[in-house]
């Protein structure tokens, strides 16, 4: 171990929080070192894998398609979230997030209208050009030109902390460690969505079935160190934000194409061949969110999204193909679904749906079952022509709740509630303070870059006023 | 890669970008995919002449080697379009040229050079060597028809390759999944305007990541000057023909005519553009293009700049003793370029902008699929 050249700002991650950190602190002159755990081309955690940010505004213009003002937001957050852990955090978020488009532009964002499939969130969200991967490279180069150093296949091991005070921290890299000086330290590494023995803790061995969406490098090294030296923790440790994916799908990064849309369309049985909760109770949009919680429950935490010739062209075509069968009773030998069961469950929803002929998918159509337990409210149209589709489904977990709590300069809170003097923490690491459960799409980046940038900032006017 | 082979391959990452969808606002190629489920040979050959080769979806995917997914968009595109040209080229030995890069050059380089050769021992020196200043002066070198017979006998042959190509690129069209009707010119119009701008080398907006990860519209300019500069030319040259067998006055035309001004301007831009375009060339990351699309390239891209920078010259010493040396060289360079017009990169051009007119009917007719 050998001690180098000390740093005003060392940033601890490599996604959008981070580099935000990074360019915040370093145009206000400072010396700033970025560690990202990745490999270079693997930069930018989950944010790789984002498209769009939600942001306030007070009309429509060649991007948004109406107006969102920080008020329905604000109304949209409570209504998902049961309420903010930290409401004065919250509206602050809100409130910046109307100046962001701005400062994402002179730091090299460029625009694009919503992509197909997505137009039900042009009004509230903006969507970047070519998504999260070409914004982080316009971050990345942006910071390169502000003298920000860089190092990929940077592990962080431990932050050195005495009485509230950041003074070093000790980096891996390979088989070599280092001890690395800086006066303040930005920790935006991300949660622990891919530590699944951390998840084990919360939720047994179904952890073990969890497919992660994003990074393999968010597994909570940094978290959990900060909650060692005595962070205060805010979020429920259980808590998981996850999909329906295809249970085909790989265990880590398979991100956006491995989800599937086809569950509206048909209905989804466990693998005992029971229905489990009513497929058609929202637009698809509004209930995504909640099928990765809902897979979570059934035995061995898989299901199966059952559709038929009517509408299996009618979503988002998938990245795997769909198991195909001219008979149920062949559908379910090819899936491996409990046979007699599943014909009892389809013969039942059938006769439940009966001359139901025509399902309106843009609208809810009141199209429903009628003595089915559960039933399905809309678009219950007879799943009776082959032949026969069925869709493995896995849960694909996107993101985890708990972090560190935060004040309102970024400053990490110990658990007397009060702050370390120099220790930050921005991203999806401290997002808990804002975000209880559920989610709001695109308010994650707004959060990471917000808090990002604030943290960079004060790093460097921190003690020097 | 087997044809069957690369088809597959070619069809899973189709399959994966149809999933995705973030690079819909780089180009048309990303539009033009989500109008179809399933990709099928003809589809994935138009899909791959839509492809400008500007890479930004390179820097935007975040599935490339080594994720498993193992997207090579730019690549496959290339090795695809490598494919199709001389899947829709005739005759088959010719068309052979495309995957046997190397004997495409040679066959074209040993045209230049024959007719530099036989050129230069056939005139005799007193006439090759002398300083022409009279009316009809380059005709003192070559013989008029002697230049004019052989030049409009390639360039029909060259065209008629082109246009039976065109006819099946739109033979494959007709069995599209998308909407293959146009129901007006619009489409047209609006094909050839993103052509003459070259508006797909720009990255969406945000310029094309070649030759580094630095996005930038100078390939765009490069390539704008060179189809320009070889527009030029052709104005040029036909406006020489009216001159010559219309209004009957013979070349050599002052520097302020406008055969004169076409060319040099022409010239000069296909120069520019071509020396730039080949130093892009050289220091792109060649792992994104099939092994034999550079070769191609720098051989159609050496043709042109010789070409264009042999006419320059000839401008230049026409009233020297060089002169007769200089255009014998002009011709045997633009008779290089023409031999290997049908069976080389020239032929790019006219399977993009079919792409291109193909691409704006399809989205007169339809939108994506699968969308809420």
């Amino acid at each position: 171990m050998n001690s180098s050249t000390s740093y005003d700002v060392i940033v601890v991650g490599g996604g959008n929080a981070a580099i935000c950190a990074a360019i915040g602190a370093a145009e206000r002159g400072g010396q700033v070192l970025l560690l990202e755990g990745a490999p270079q081309y693997m930069r930018g955690g989950n944010t790789r894998h984002t498209r769009n940010i939600r942001l306030a505004h007070n009309a429509a213009d060649q991007f948004f398609t109406g107006p969102y003002t920080a008020d329905e937001y604000l109304a949209d957050l409570i209504q998902v979230t049961g309420g903010p852990a930290n409401l004065d955090l919250a509206k602050f978020t809100i409130r910046e997030s109307e100046k962001l488009p701005r400062w994402m532009t002179a730091h090299g964002a460029n625009w694009q209208h919503p992509l197909a499939g997505t137009l039900h969130l042009g009004r509230t969200n903006r969507w970047f050009l070519g998504g999260g991967k070409t914004l982080l490279n316009s971050y990345y180069r942006a910071a390169e030109k502000l003298g920000v150093e860089f190092r990929y296949d940077a592990m962080v091991e431990d932050l050195l902390i005495e009485d509230d005070c950041f003074s070093a921290l000790i980096v891996r890299n390979g088989d070599t460690t280092e001890l690395i000086r800086g006066r303040s330290v930005i920790v935006a590494a991300g949660g622990f969505e891919a530590n699944l023995e951390w998840l084990e803790e919360g939720w047994g061995e179904a952890a073990r079935n969890f497919l992660v969406r994003g990074t393999p490098y968010n597994r909570g090294t940094m978290l959990r160190n900060l909650l060692s030296k005595g962070a205060q923790s805010i979020g429920n440790p259980k808590a998981v934000h996850a999909i329906a994916v295809d249970a085909r799908s790989p265990k880590y990064d398979g991100g956006i194409v491995t989800r599937l849309d086809s569950v509206v369309f048909g209905v989804v049985v466990n693998k005992r061949g029971q229905r489990f909760y009513d497929e058609g109770e929202e637009i698809w949009p509004k209930r995504y969110a909640i099928w990765g919680g809902l897979i979570l429950e059934q035995p061995d935490q898989i299901a199966y999204s059952i559709v038929d010739v009517k509408t299996v062209n009618s979503f988002l075509p998938p990245l795997y193909k769909p198991f195909q069968a001219e008979t149920l009773g062949g559908l379910a030998e090819l899936l491996g679904i409990e046979r007699e069961a599943f014909l009892r469950t389809m013969a039942d929803y059938n006769r439940g749906a009966a001359g139901n002929s025509d399902a309106r998918m843009q609208m809810l159509d009141g199209v429903t079952t009628r003595g089915v337990t559960p039933p399905k409210t809309n678009w219950a149209l007879p799943i009776d022509r082959p032949p026969y589709y069925g869709l493995p489904l896995r849960a694909g977990i996107t993101f985890t709740y708990m972090g560190v709590a935060v004040d309102e300069r970024s400053r990490v809170m110990d658990s007397r509630g009060r702050p370390f003097k120099n220790v930050y923490a921005a991203g999806e690491i401290m997002t808990g303070n804002i975000l209880t459960k559920g989610y709001v799409g695109g308010i994650g980046l707004a959060i990471g870059a917000i808090f990002g940038e604030l943290a960079g900032r004060d790093a460097m006017t921190n003690g020097r006023a | 890669m087997a044809e069957l082979d690369l088809f597959a391959e070619a069809n899973r990452q189709l399959t994966i970008c149809n999933a995705c969808r973030y690079c819909e606002g780089l180009c048309p190629v990303f539009p033009a995919l989500e109008m179809r489920k399933t990709f099928t040979p003809q589809d994935i050959r138009y899909l791959a002449n839509l492809c400008h080769d500007c890479r930004a979806c390179e820097q935007a995917c975040m599935f490339i080697p080594p994720h498993e997914f193992g997207i090579t968009f730019p690549r496959i595109m290339s090795e695809v379009r490598m494919e199709s040209y001389e899947h829709w080229s005739w005759p088959n030995f010719l068309a052979r040229s495309f995957s046997e890069t190397p004997k495409g050059i040679w066959l074209g380089l040993a045209a230049s050079a024959i007719v530099f050769v036989v050129a230069f021992f056939m005139i005799p020196s007193s006439r090759l060597f002398a300083v022409h200043t009279e009316p009809g002066s380059f005709y003192q070198v070559v013989p008029y028809l002697v230049m004019i017979v052989p030049a409009i006998f390639l360039v029909a042959y060259g065209a008629a390759i082109w246009i039976q190509g065109a006819a099946r690129f739109w033979t494959d069209a007709h069995d599209s999944q998308a909407s293959n009707n146009a129901r007006s010119f619009g489409p047209l119009w609006r094909a050839l305007r993103d052509s003459f701008t070259v508006k797909y080398l720009g990255g969406g907006g945000a310029g094309c990541a070649y030759p580094t990860t630095t996005p930038t519209q100078a390939r765009r300019v490069f390539h704008a000057l060179v189809f320009w500069g070889f527009l030029s030319d052709c104005i040029s040259t036909t406006l020489a023909f009216l001159y010559q067998d219309f209004r009957h006055i013979p070349p050599p035309y002052a520097f302020t005519s406008l055969p004169v001004i076409f060319g040099t301007c022409g010239g000069v831009a296909l120069v520019v553009g071509v020396v730039g375009l080949i130093y892009f060339k050289i220091r792109s990351d060649h792992e994104q293009a099939a092994d034999k699309a550079y070769g191609l390239d720098y051989a159609f891209l050496v043709f042109l700049g010789l070409a264009a920078f042999t006419g320059l010259l000839t401008l230049v010493l026409r009233s020297t003793a060089a002169m007769g040396t200089v255009l014998i060289l002009h011709l045997g360079t633009v008779a290089g370029l023409f031999i290997t017009a049908p069976y080389g990169k020239f032929v790019h051009f006219v399977y993009r902008v079919s792409a291109l007119i193909r691409f704006q009917i399809e989205a007169q007719g339809g939108k994506a699929l699968g969308g809420h």
